[in-house]
């Protein structure tokens, strides 16, 4: 499900919809659209435990019986967590700007975890990582060492196979700082290239907590 | 057998749109491997990229039909774009069906479906990345065995060092007798190994196994013929013709695929088959007699076919869709039911014909009017004598009147170049068509901004058909043909704007017919150039007609023979022709005089058309005869009621 991009899971969830009897709303016009707000998704290649979007329905549903059905019509990989009501706010309102974070768990198989943790004591000693990353306006560059809140490493080797896991909280913003920014920074100040392309998943986002650093519930 | 995935998996994120490799479409299937003595597994190919491949009703079809089969197994796989061909080869990962990840190699059967003949190299890469030797006898009872179908195995010859076996015509009920041909053997121990398998297959003339015919030629490069080398084996093998469509409603549980593919709505097949008897259409030809799905299956089948997938658009499909016999009952009963729903309807490119704006209009009930498409195919009244198409000028122009009156604001007009004693002439009378479609549409809409856009495709003669005799036209001709077009079409200021036109150069359209109305000499050539790197030749960015004609120099050297022999080289009647053996019902006697009839017409002698056998009476093509097949129609006379309403839930 990973290598689906943000309008591959569009489709398919928009399908899912029609298939569940879920009773959409529509835009008016020439060709009429589902009204739904998606918020900024992981990119083709990441995975995700933690999208959120926000559908406006011709009448109201229970939440519960929503999730069963939409769960239910959605292709296998794609899972419904959870279903509320709306909350009177955008959906966009906790999860986008600078007060938001996310959490990314980065696998990286045939690589040493006390290598990464080295790696990652190089890059969090640098004041400043900037990487390079072009937007619709062109060309420009996004402060990662700025936007990491948090970092720990764990080993996972396994039956003789070397495996580190990175977890991060990093913040939200425009542009964004994408996982692959913060690899791209571990390469670039620190020497990191893994032999095998790292595994990236989100596992949360929501509103940063700026004195402890947690990640809270976008929903509550 | 497990997945493979896990090999896959790292290579993903260095390709493409990698997404089109993982499969997990709704409603696919992935069946236990099973015991190796009595389960048979197929794996289904089409051989061009997933975006194409996934949406062919032959796959989905045949992949349901065996998947419904206890004991049966069917997985999908499709070509890999040349990026992940690179890694897969570097890393020592097998070609893999998208369904369980399984190595295409392990499976008792790869089953490849052409509907093109530019789908050839794709297969070359699939054997060699599966670990399937490409020559046909150099595989071993360890081996699937590769049968082709599709329209392009009705000349399979190209390819016969390649495939195993082929199949003619309607695959739903022959893939299950194969199917149990197989699993007889298999669960016998295989006794005879592959060659008796082979020979078991070809035995009752539905599979044609090229390996047990030899081919022989005259001395001036002609065949002389195609005979069987061994006892047991018939003369001639047969096309296969399903008589009854509603017996078989398939595709019912549709794939709905994650990526995006070229085509993004629920299919039904209205009726197969098309006597409307254009000289140059193969598909008409082949697939006689016309076998209508009646209008309750078809409304069975988008309810199901609706609720199965999600997806928000139906297509009726067939090669004319307006000629079923109920068409205006389906399209008013459907546009009923699915009112108000968002679900929208589509008919293919239709026939010149006001009826076909009242059908349309009907699908549009509650859309936007954009674009309408009728496909003329002859540039002028002549041309149009000489492929059978009876569309007067003023039936075209009156028609696309209607269109603009109705509030369609674009018209499409689908042509043909190349066409048999076609002169510049009778192409540069397109343009005089299109300016008068658009003074006349503007006429009658009042407005300015209408549009209407002409495409030109090139024509191929094809095996079957009255023209498989025909000399194809040079690609330099072709190209400037449509160079004068497109000048005449830019002179008039006022309509230019108004019209736009599509076509490609002539290059592809010779390689496609080399490959069309190839015989056995070559499949050097596909097997020249696919070593020298030729994929995707349906793909403009990925085509090189250059590699091609290099192959061909080298493969068909000392042959006698060469590219323009095979396509700008008319044929005479006693000639043998490739596909001679193969029966697809036609009476070759039927075909020449066909052929000698337009001749006739572009001679400017009054010959009459040839008319539907619908409506009109037998004019002997042979097929209902030689197939045991009759025509199958309707009207029923039954209508569609409307759905029960979904009732809220609390």
């Amino acid at each position: 499900m990973r290598f689906a991009s943000v309008r591959d899971f569009q489709r398919a969830l928009e399908r899912a919809l029609r298939r569940a009897d879920v009773p959409m709303a529509y835009s008016q016009g020439f060709s009429p659209h589902p009204k739904i707000s998606y918020l900024p998704a992981v990119q083709t290649g990441v995975a995700s435990e933690a999208e959120y979007v926000e559908i406006g329905l011709q009448q109201e549903r229970d939440p519960q019986q929503v999730a069963t059905a939409l769960s239910d019509a959605l292709p296998d990989g794609l899972e419904v967590v959870e279903v509320t009501a709306a909350a009177g706010r955008p959906l966009g309102e906790p999860l986008t700007g600078e007060a938001a974070a996310s959490v990314w768990q980065v696998r990286f198989d045939d690589v040493d975890a006390a290598a990464l943790h080295d790696a990652l004591g190089v890059f969090l000693a640098a004041t400043s990582v900037r990487v390079p990353r072009s937007t619709k306006s062109g060309r420009t560059e996004v402060d990662v060492r700025a936007a990491l809140i948090s970092a720990s490493v764990r080993d996972e080797s396994h039956d003789g196979r070397a495996c580190a896991i990175l977890e991060a909280v990093v913040r939200h913003g425009t542009p964004s700082v994408r996982p692959d920014d913060v690899l791209t920074g571990l390469r670039d100040v620190a020497g990191l290239a893994p032999p095998v392309p790292p595994v990236v998943t989100r596992l949360a986002q929501g509103p940063l907590d700026e004195t402890t650093g947690a990640v809270l519930d976008p929903l509550s | 057998m497990e997945s493979h995935f896990p090999l896959l998996e790292p290579l993903l994120p260095r390709v493409r749109k990698p997404v089109q490799y993982v499969g997990g479409e709704l409603n696919s299937v992935v069946k236990p491997w099973g015991d190796d003595a009595t389960t048979v597994r197929w794996a289904l190919m089409y051989p061009d990229a997933y975006e194409v491949g996934l949406p062919n009703q032959g796959i989905q079809i045949l992949y349901e039909v065996l998947n419904e089969q206890p004991d049966t197994l069917a997985e999908r796989t499709y070509a890999v774009w040349p990026d992940l061909e690179a890694l897969m080869r570097e890393h020592g990962v097998p070609q893999l069906t998208v369904d369980g990840h399984r190595p295409v190699g392990a499976f008792d059967l790869l089953g490849v479906s052409f509907a093109t003949e530019l789908g050839y190299t794709n297969l070359l890469t699939a054997l060699d990345l599966a670990g399937i030797p490409l020559h046909a006898v150099d595989r071993d009872e360890t081996h699937p065995v590769v049968v082709a179908g599709g329209h392009a195995a009705f000349n399979p010859e190209p390819v016969a060092d390649f495939i195993d076996a082929a199949v003619l015509g309607d695959g739903e009920e022959i893939v299950t007798a194969i199917t149990e041909v197989v699993r007889a053997w298999k669960s016998a121990g295989r006794p005879g190994g592959r060659d008796a398998l082979l020979t078991r297959l070809a035995a009752g003339g539905g599979v044609y196994v090229p390996r047990f015919y030899d081919a022989s030629y005259h001395e001036d490069g002609r065949l002389a013929a195609v005979t069987p080398n061994r006892d047991g084996v018939p003369d001639r093998v047969h096309k296969h013709t399903v008589a009854d469509l509603d017996a078989w409603p398939y595709p019912a549980k549709p794939l709905v695929p994650l990526a995006e593919t070229v085509h993004e709505r629920y299919s039904v097949e209205i009726f197969r088959g098309c006597t409307r008897g254009c000289r140059f259409c193969q598909a008409g030809m082949i697939t006689r007699p016309v076998r209508e799905r009646s209008i309750t299956t078809v409304g069975e089948m988008v309810d199901t076919g609706l609720k199965a997938s999600g997806l928000a658009e139906v297509g009726l499909l067939s090669l004319s869709s307006a000629d079923h016999s109920e068409i205006g009952e389906i399209v008013t009963d459907l546009a009923d039911r699915y009112e108000g729903s968002n679900t929208s309807l589509s008919l293919p490119s239709t026939r010149v014909d006001a009826f076909n704006v009242t059908l349309a209009n009907e699908l549009s009930r509650n859309g936007r009017r954009s674009g309408l498409t009728f496909a003329p195919e002859g540039g002028s009244e002549r041309m149009r004598k000489v492929i059978n198409k009876m569309v007067t000028s003023d039936d075209l122009i009156r028609t696309v009147a209607t269109a603009y009156q109705n509030g369609w604001r674009h018209v499409k007009l689908y042509f043909m170049c190349g066409l048999p004693t076609e002169t510049d002439d009778d192409v540069l009378e397109i343009a005089d068509l299109a300016r008068e479609v658009i003074r006349t549409g503007r006429e009658v809409s009042g407005r300015r901004d209408i549009r209407c856009t002409v495409s030109i495709g090139g024509f191929v003669p094809k095996p079957h058909t009255p023209f498989q005799w025909a000399a194809q036209l040079d690609h330099a001709t072709t190209d400037a043909r449509l160079h004068r077009l497109r000048d005449e079409l830019r002179r008039d200021r006022d309509y230019a704007k108004a019209i736009g036109l599509r076509y490609h150069d002539g290059k592809p359209g010779i390689v496609e017919g080399l490959l069309s109305r190839g015989d056995r000499r070559v499949g050097a050539v596909i097997e020249q150039v696919w070593r020298d790197g030729a994929r995707f030749d349906g793909w403009s960015e990925h085509f090189s007609y250059d590699a091609w004609t290099a192959a061909a120099e080298t493969a068909l050297a000392g042959a006698g023979v060469d590219v323009d022999w095979y396509t700008t080289r008319e044929r005479g009647h006693d000639e043998v022709l490739p596909w001679d053996h193969l029966d697809s019902g036609l009476d070759k006697q039927w075909l020449w005089d066909d052929w000698q009839d337009a001749l006739d017409a572009a001679a400017g002698e009054d010959v009459d058309d040839v008319e539907d056998c619908r409506w009109d009476g037998c004019y002997f093509c042979g097929v209902c005869p030689s197939l045991g097949s009759s025509i199958e129609i309707g009207p029923t006379g039954r209508r569609l009621l409307p759905l029960e309403p979904v009732p809220p839930r609390p």
